[in-house]
């Protein structure tokens, strides 16, 4: 019996059962569903916090004072005072992978306008700062390399500040705001970047030269990091050993001494947080994956009855010539086109659930893996679920077959 | 034993075939030796017991005797393996069951097309010509792409007959031809064997029904898996004469 012939014969006997078929096709439907829409949100998250982290700059390196964390009793690295400023003037003399160097000191407090007032935090930056955070000023000006020499009282506030402070619309720009009752003239306002992927306001902050915030603000001779952008992504490896060396060099550290600061890469972060959204995505779609399994033995359970009931059908054609390699044949492929006619179907409908999920803006993307993955599986669950009712039919004693009541 | 010039076409040399039922054995065909020639109409009698199914299954190549030789057109079969006898039914022999077996919702062609499906050797085209003139032959050729489901009992059993028809068999093995039909329509069937026995087939038509040996050639009678009796029916009833002395159906 050619293929062609068993096709058809299959698909007379999926059409004559049009419901049973359906409904066993259903687990497999919902099963490839479910995966393909776990997939979908498991790679549109990925890519949404991908997208957030490299709209921060995906070249930003980040030195922290204090060692890694490995055991012992470590100290806030907020309170160490091992960065300084020396340390920011030797990464800017004998850089050569790093673009934009930028010391940060913070401080969080009240900012007061008038009688408004809101809970802020104070980054002290060079201009630099802008190109390494990619931020960009809708009104006014950013604090120049002079301001931030002559520890000018000026500064740039986000847009939270902005509204928080200047509620009636009034333009911030040349208007006094002071900070721990410090004053500070606001000469630009900060484009906003809204929310970030972990639920942080970035609009609301203030940023001053970051001599102004050593000195007049905080009274403070060390920083709290320094941020840095690499040349380019790829050369980002090559700034992180770059900056240790300096750094180690600048500290005296000998050999084997461990390092008393800590650099951290954009790109290693995001890299944590693929492989947390990743870890998500695999159980999502191993819980799905079960129903795949639950849907292949409902096939085998149909096709088991499906072969019960036609067992004349089977002692008639072995009767007549057919081999158990033929029988066997016929009704592994009509497991297999169930399983498969149940995954395109599965398919299209894990189509339109990710574009329903999209419409509740939930970040969605197909990969086109696990389309061929998903139909890889339903063909394997064909075959796997169906053998053994197929070989329970090949089995059959025609004699016993044909006269099966 | 009929003394013919006829090619053999079945030759059984003490057949015996035992069943194992729990401790017992039973011993279902005690050596049964006979030959059918080329052209014969052999009906098989015997009541229920007497051993005819299972000399069915051995001559229909479903089941291997446990002792004993059994050829079918000179082949041993004995020794063959499930596949080889499958080829050979698919090739020597044309089965007509009691209850039709026709596959639902299926058309008249395609149901007897289906032999030729296992064979290699047939296209779709001449599986379609061969199945054509087969139902042309037992007057079906109206009634080509009529569904299993729309057709009387003996109209499918017609479409059963060109099936065991359409792969051209060494043999037709019926077994109980007649038994789902009423009177007139089995004689109508019985018109139809001797039809084809004219035309020169080798028919093995298995009964229970002493009346059917009046319209063979030859009947052997089985008891207790032994045969009986085996005896040339030289003045054999023609069916149709008997079909058109049957009372005219009356309409309602």
């Amino acid at each position: 019996m050619n293929f062609y012939n068993l096709f058809k014969i299959a698909l007379r006997a999926i059409w004559s059962n049009k419901f049973r078929s359906f409904l066993s096709m259903l687990g497999i439907i919902i099963g490839v569903a479910a995966v393909i829409i776990m997939m979908s949100i498991g790679q549109g998250s990925k890519e949404s916090v991908r997208k957030n982290i490299s709209q921060m700059g995906t070249n930003i390196i980040m030195i922290r004072p204090g060692a890694e964390w490995r055991g012992g009793v470590r100290r806030d690295p907020s309170a160490m005072q091992t960065l300084k400023i020396d340390d920011y003037e030797k990464i800017l003399s004998q850089k050569s992978y790093i673009s934009n160097v930028s010391p940060e000191v913070t401080s969080s407090g009240q900012a007061i306008n008038g009688a408004n007032n809101t809970s802020t935090s104070l980054y002290g930056e060079t201009p630099e700062y802008m190109e390494i955070k990619q931020w960009a000023v809708k009104d006014g000006d950013v604090f120049t390399d002079e301001d931030v020499k002559k520890n000018a009282k000026v500064c740039l506030i986000g847009k939270t500040v902005a509204d928080e402070l200047f509620p009636n619309g009034q333009d911030p720009v040349g208007k006094t705001i002071r900070f721990k009752s410090i004053p500070l003239r606001v000469v630009g306002v900060l484009k906003s970047k809204g929310y970030n992927s972990f639920g942080m306001d970035q609009d609301n902050l203030i940023i001053a030269p970051y001599t102004t915030v050593m000195k007049r603000v905080l009274a403070q001779t060390y920083l709290s990091s320094i941020n840095c952008s690499a040349l380019t992504e790829e050369m980002t490896e090559n700034a992180v050993e770059e900056l240790t060396q300096i750094l180690r060099t600048n500290h005296k550290l000998s050999g084997d001494a461990e390092n008393d600061f800590t650099i951290r890469s954009q790109e290693e972060m995001m890299q944590t947080m693929s492989s947390t959204m990743d870890t998500i995505t695999i159980i999502l779609v191993v819980a799905a994956a079960f129903s795949l399994l639950v849907a292949g033995i409902g096939i085998m359970n149909i096709m088991l009855v499906s072969v019960t009931e036609r067992t004349r059908e089977i002692g008639l054609r072995m009767s007549i010539g057919a081999r158990g390699l033929d029988i066997s044949n016929q009704f592994l492929l009509e497991s297999i086109m169930i399983s498969i006619t149940g995954g395109l179907l599965g398919l299209l409908v894990g189509y339109l659930g990710t574009l329903a999920c999209s419409f509740f803006h939930l970040p969605t993307s197909i990969p086109l893996w696990s389309i061929l993955v998903s139909f890889a599986v339903c063909t394997l669950i064909g075959i796997v679920f169906g053998y053994f009712p197929a070989q329970k039919a090949a089995n059959m004693d025609p004699i016993e077959a044909i006269r099966y009541e | 034993m009929e003394q013919q010039e006829n090619k053999v076409i079945i030759e059984l040399d003490n057949v015996k075939r035992d069943f194992i039922v729990g401790a017992e054995t039973v011993h279902a065909l005690r050596g049964v030796s006979f030959k059918v020639y080329e052209g014969e109409f052999v009906t098989i009698m015997g009541t229920s017991g007497s051993g005819k199914s299972t000399l069915l299954n051995q001559l229909g190549c479903l089941d291997t005797p446990t002792s004993g030789e059994y050829y079918l057109d000179g082949v041993s079969v004995r020794t063959m393996s499930k596949r080889q006898r499958a080829k050979l039914r698919n090739q020597k022999i044309g089965f007509v069951f009691q209850s039709y077996n026709l596959l639902p919702k299926t058309t008249s062609v395609e149901n007897v097309e289906l032999p030729l499906m296992y064979n290699k050797r047939y296209n779709a085209g001449q599986r379609r010509e061969a199945a054509i003139k087969a139902l042309e032959a037992v007057g079906l050729g109206d009634r080509l792409y009529h569904k299993s489901n729309q057709m009387s009992g003996g109209q499918m059993q017609r479409v059963a007959i060109a099936r065991a028809l359409v792969n051209d068999p060494a043999v037709i093995l019926a077994d109980e031809a007649t038994g789902n039909l009423d009177t007139r329509t089995s004689f109508e069937m019985l018109v139809l064997f001797q039809k084809l026995h004219a035309e020169g087939r080798t028919i093995i038509f298995v009964t229970h029904n002493p009346e059917i040996a009046k319209y063979s050639s030859r009947n052997i009678t089985l008891r207790d898996g032994k045969i009986r009796s085996d005896e040339i029916n030289a003045d054999r009833l023609s069916a149709a004469d008997t079909l058109a002395q049957l009372p005219k159906p009356v309409d309602d």
